[in-house]
């Protein structure tokens, strides 16, 4: 069985896998790491979205042997410590979830929204993005509204612009 | 998903190689088509040569007569890519259309040529701006690429490693989403060339992307969407399924092309 490395949420993985092994599953069942969820396993629903090497991919289409010392991020890496990360702290905030499922997958698209797109987000280009990204629960409008507040507190937390306002 | 065995290929002759020495090898791009039809057990390769890590396969070049973007360019990377926005911006359009932004990151321009989805958008374009798909064996007009439903003129072991898009003096692309999958129930895109113009249908064709010769012939004699009133495609020979029938997708046919000919005028 081929051997994989990587980095996830900063910290160096190692190990041998079935060649089949999606990313996700390797993030879930071999690093125990069962934040990122399993929706759907065909790339529609954006449950299983976390980042590599910096961008939003669906876990569930990519093998982990592709991930071979790429720097993944779930979103166990995204909190500090007990704090919250602002994007999470929106949806707490904002009411962005009910069962929860699909938050993990909201979260990580969420970040790299604001990756792209910055932090004042309109509800169309937040709803527009979200087109990969299913919720059977909210109705998607505190989602939205999460997410625009989450991207707005994410400026004042960016230490960059903090040390710029300074 | 059945077993198989993964090569990371470094070079493009090692890539090549691979595939001509194992039978029923085959490359591996951005995965989104390949991995979810292996899922599927719809594709059951004997070993996967993953291109992700040759070099020399995602550039993106603008030239005084055409836009050069290698097989392995993402999705992504082309709807923002200032040369693409600035050479064919129809095209840097088309690919922000594509699936979602998970799905952009990781599907190539490549991949998704030698799938030839009969409802994916790229084909169109290829067909419209008669692009030249560049192999580690030939040039290949897209006029001579697509060979039916999920079907290239491509051998086993022959890898496409650019597209070269001759800039348009006018261009657009007008997508008709399925609302679930956000594939094209039908896409048209338009280009008026130096010397001709041309239509380009996908989504629509029971054996893939398409051209209308009758509305060629009209948007060549007036480039506006007045000349295509009256014209239509026989729904005969379209797609029908739960989403479309052939009949609807032959009105749409006609009515995003206006739109793609409006769009292309500004
Ligand atoms: C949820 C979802 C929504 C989507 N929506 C759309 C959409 O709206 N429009 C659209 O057009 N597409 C859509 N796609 C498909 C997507 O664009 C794929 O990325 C694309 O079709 C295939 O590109 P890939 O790089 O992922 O190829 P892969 O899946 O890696 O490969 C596809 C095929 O091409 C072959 N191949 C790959 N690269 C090369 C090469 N360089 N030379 C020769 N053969 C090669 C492979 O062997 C395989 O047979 C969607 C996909 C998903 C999962
Ligand atoms: S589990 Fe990956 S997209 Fe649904
Ligand atoms: S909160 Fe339940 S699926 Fe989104």
């Amino acid at each position: 069985m081929p051997v994989v490395s990587m980095t996830v949420n900063g910290n160096p993985v190692r190990a041998e896998v079935d060649v089949r092994t999606l990313l996700v599953q390797f993030l879930r069942e071999t690093l125990r790491l069962t934040g990122t969820h399993v929706g759907c396993d065909t790339s529609q629903c954006g449950a299983c979205v976390v980042h590599v090497n910096g961008v939003a991919v669906k876990s569930c289409t990519m093998l982990a042997v592709q991930a071979e010392g790429a720097e993944v991020l779930t979103i166990e890496g995204v909190a500090r410590g007990d704090a919250l990360h602002p994007m999470q702290e929106a949806f707490r905030q904002n009411h962005g979830l009910q069962c929860g499922y699909c938050t993990p997958g909201m979260i990580m698209t969420a970040l790299d929204i604001v990756r792209r797109k910055g932090h004042e987000l309109d509800d169309r280009t937040i709803r527009e993005e979200l087109e990969g990204n299913l919720c059977r629960c909210t109705g998607y409008h505190n989602i939205v509204k999460s997410i625009a507040a989450g991207a707005r507190a994410m400026a004042g937390d960016d230490p960059a612009r903090q040390q710029a306002a300074e | 998903m059945y077993d198989f065995t993964y090569h990371r290929a470094s070079g493009l002759r090692q890539a090549t190689n691979l595939l001509a020495k194992h039978e029923d090898a085959k490359p591996i791009a951005g995965g989104q088509s390949l991995l979810p039809m292996m899922k599927f057990r719809l594709a059951s390769p004997s070993n996967l040569v993953d291109l992700n890590a040759v070099e020399g396969l995602n550039g993106i070049e603008l030239t005084s007569r055409a836009l050069v973007i290698g097989a392995m360019a993402r999705h992504a990377e082309v709807h923002v890519s200032p040369q693409v926005q600035q050479g064919i911006p129809a095209l840097a359009a088309l690919a922000g259309m594509i699936g979602d932004p998970a799905v952009r990151h990781r599907g190539t321009l490549g991949g998704s040529l030698a799938n030839n989805d009969p409802t994916a958008d790229y084909p169109a374009a290829a067909l419209a701006l008669g692009a030249t798909i560049v192999t580690t064996k030939r040039k290949i007009p897209a006029d001579e690429f697509f060979a039916g439903l999920f079907e290239t003129v491509l051998e086993p072991d022959e890898l496409i490693t650019k597209v070269s898009f001759p800039l348009p003096k006018k261009a657009a692309y007008q997508k008709f989403r399925n609302p679930a999958s956000r594939y094209a129930i039908v896409g048209v895109f338009v280009a008026k060339r130096p010397a001709e113009v041309r239509v380009a249908v996908t989504g629509a064709g029971a054996s893939g992307a398409f051209r209308v010769p009758a509305f060629e012939e009209a948007l060549q004699k007036r480039f506006h969407p007045k000349s295509l009133e009256g014209l239509s495609v026989p729904a005969e020979g379209l797609a029908s399924d739960i989403h479309a029938s052939a009949e609807y997708r032959a009105h749409l046919i006609g009515v995003m092309a206006r739109r793609a000919v409006a769009a292309a005028n500004g």
